[in-house]
């Protein structure tokens, strides 16, 4: 897939003296879905902020499908929605107003029609004519997606869309987010909800400490760095793992009914033939077994500790 | 040029003054209204013309600029502070609008509203006073002029302001009374020697003057240094604003 947003060296000092990027090097395919994961503080919100214009950088340039951010702002702007992470509305403009004034801000010309598809889209068409300070948090959050998609953008920021949302409503969005990119825009969101992204993101980076220290195809991420689990309830507790057994770096259960073997999807041999082969031979019966998968969040983890 | 979002910006903010009617033209109305009752009842029955204007008349052109003051400043503070307080500046920074156009946007739509304000005021000030206007052309040129000169000193108020406070401290504690000051309801000339000397600092004088001039026809102070004031304080103010664009002051980090 071709690049959309390409960004070169990137760093942002803060006069507070904060380096809040550093040397910052990532493309952005067009099409996809880019999840940017990153404990608080990592830098999430100044790159996105950056790349849209509202934080200047220090150093290095970004630009929008061959316009620079900077030189060339207008064209690299009126591509970008934003979808900002904090509730900002103005509470006392209807929904129509404040979208359609969106859209004026960006350059287009009015398309009642667009805005109209925009909130139904959203199920924000029947509060069209309210205040924006009679709608509930979840509608806000609706009515800022309407705002960044007012002047059809062709790449999305969200920047954690889900925050403060209901599992219903969060589920809602994931599924607007797809259709948006059925549709052919970009999307680069950042969440802190590590089931966001493992649920829609093609790729993801991981930043930490104002750095990329990770970028990846999602199921190559989970693939590479992904251990998966053997459990093993067993017939009997045991009150301490066999040492014939040590080879294997087992974890028993704290009442003792659970072994527990962790491997790499990776390697070439897993070892469960031969631990099952030595279980049998210690005497040690089980009467049933599970395996389960690393998360995207215990990748996350992992390697942001890893990181520090 | 992106006249679509100069067009969004202005028409929000004229928006904002409809909402708020009682407040942006009711209030100021009123409060000249009362200007008339007291200063017309209780000193135009001692003073009864000065420079042969009676004194009802000559006090028009100085209660129409202290509202143009006072509103320009506050119209066009109001309308930048808020998205910043609120957090939708967001919007305006990534949107792909020059400095050129916000200040345009904004600046046009506090000095409309201003000027609509005065021109309000005007009308009544008609219902108490025989009003006359010798120079319309450069009354108007005035109006405008002052204005957009004092609505640009209020947008960069707003972008300076952190706080409603200081958002309200430069019109009350400094506008007001350099416009009271200012010959707003005496001629300078009034003044004993040293008082008129002093009085000649406050730039007010110069503004007052010349819009008192394209209605009657007599000034305190020459109608061309009148207008060349008012032309500096807009190149001022152009200047600062021109500033904080150009370092992102108090807008970007």
């Amino acid at each position: 897939m071709p690049t959309i947003i390409s960004i070169k060296k990137l760093s942002k000092t803060y006069a507070s003296g904060l380096h809040a990027l550093r040397n910052i090097d990532l493309d952005i395919r067009r099409g996809e879905i880019f999840a940017l994961l990153g404990p608080n503080g990592a830098g999430k919100t100044t790159l996105i902020s950056t790349i849209c214009g509202i934080v200047r950088p220090s150093a290095g340039s970004v630009s929008v499908d061959g316009h620079d951010i900077v030189a060339d702002y207008r064209a690299a702007r009126s591509m970008i929605g934003l979808v900002p992470q904090e509730l900002t509305t103005d509470a006392f403009e209807s929904v129509w107003a404040t979208v359609s004034f969106s859209r004026g801000l960006f350059g287009k010309s009015p398309n009642p029609a667009h805005i109209e598809k925009v909130l139904r889209d959203l199920s924000l068409w029947d509060k069209k004519d309210q205040r924006i300070r009679t709608l509930s948090g979840g509608m806000k959050r609706r009515l800022l997606i309407a705002k960044a998609l007012s002047h059809e953008p062709r790449v999305l920021f969200l920047d954690e869309p889900t925050a403060g949302v209901d599992v219903n409503l969060r589920r809602d969005m994931w599924q607007l987010v797809r259709v948006l990119r059925d549709s052919g825009v970009t999307i680069i969101l950042t969440t802190h909800y590590i089931e966001e992204a493992e649920e829609m993101a093609d790729r993801v980076g991981v930043i930490s400490n104002g750095e990329i220290i990770l970028v990846e195809n999602k199921a190559e991420l989970m693939h590479k760095l992904g251990k998966k689990k053997l459990s093993l309830l067993l017939k009997q507790p045991l009150h301490h793992v066999p040492p014939a057994l040590a080879g294997y770096q087992l974890k028993l259960s704290d009442d003792g009914n659970e072994l527990i073997y962790t491997y790499d999807t990776q390697g070439e041999r897993t070892g469960i033939v031969r631990l099952l082969d030595d279980l049998n031979q210690a005497g040690i019966r089980f009467k049933d077994l599970r395996t389960s998968e690393s998360s995207l969040e215990d990748i996350f983890v992992n390697l942001v500790r890893d990181r520090q | 040029m992106n006249l679509h979002a100069i067009l969004a910006i202005y028409r929000f903010e004229m928006a904002r003054t409809w909402r708020t009617v009682v407040q942006s033209i009711v209030s100021p109305v009123i409060s000249t209204s009362l200007y008339f009752v007291v200063f017309g009842s209780a000193i135009g029955s001692r003073i009864s013309e000065i420079d042969g204007i009676s004194y009802g008349a000559f006090i028009v052109p100085g209660l129409v600029m202290l509202s143009l003051l006072t509103q320009s400043i506050s119209n066009a503070s109001f309308g930048i502070y808020f998205p910043k307080f609120t957090g939708t500046i967001y919007e305006l920074l990534s949107a792909p609008v020059s400095y050129v156009e916000i200040v345009v946007s904004y600046v046009g739509a506090a000095a409309s509203k201003s000027i609509i304000l005065g021109l309000i005021i005007l009308l009544t000030s008609s219902l108490f006073v025989p009003l006359r206007i010798e120079h319309p052309l450069w009354m108007i040129l005035f109006l405008i002029l002052t204005a957009v000169t004092f609505s640009l000193f209020g947008f960069i108020i707003g972008i300076w302001a952190d706080n409603f406070e200081k958002l309200q401290v430069v019109p009350m504690l400094i506008i007001t009374p350099l416009t009271f000051l200012g010959g707003s309801f005496y001629s300078v000339n009034m003044l004993p020697p040293f008082w008129r000397t002093v009085t000649l600092f406050n730039p007010v004088v110069y503004l007052i003057s010349g819009f008192r001039w394209s209605f009657y026809g007599k000034a305190d102070v020459a109608i061309g240094i009148s207008l060349a004031v008012t032309a500096l304080f807009l190149a001022i103010f152009l200047a600062i604003v021109a500033w904080m664009f150009k370092t992102g002051y108090r807008l970007k980090n």
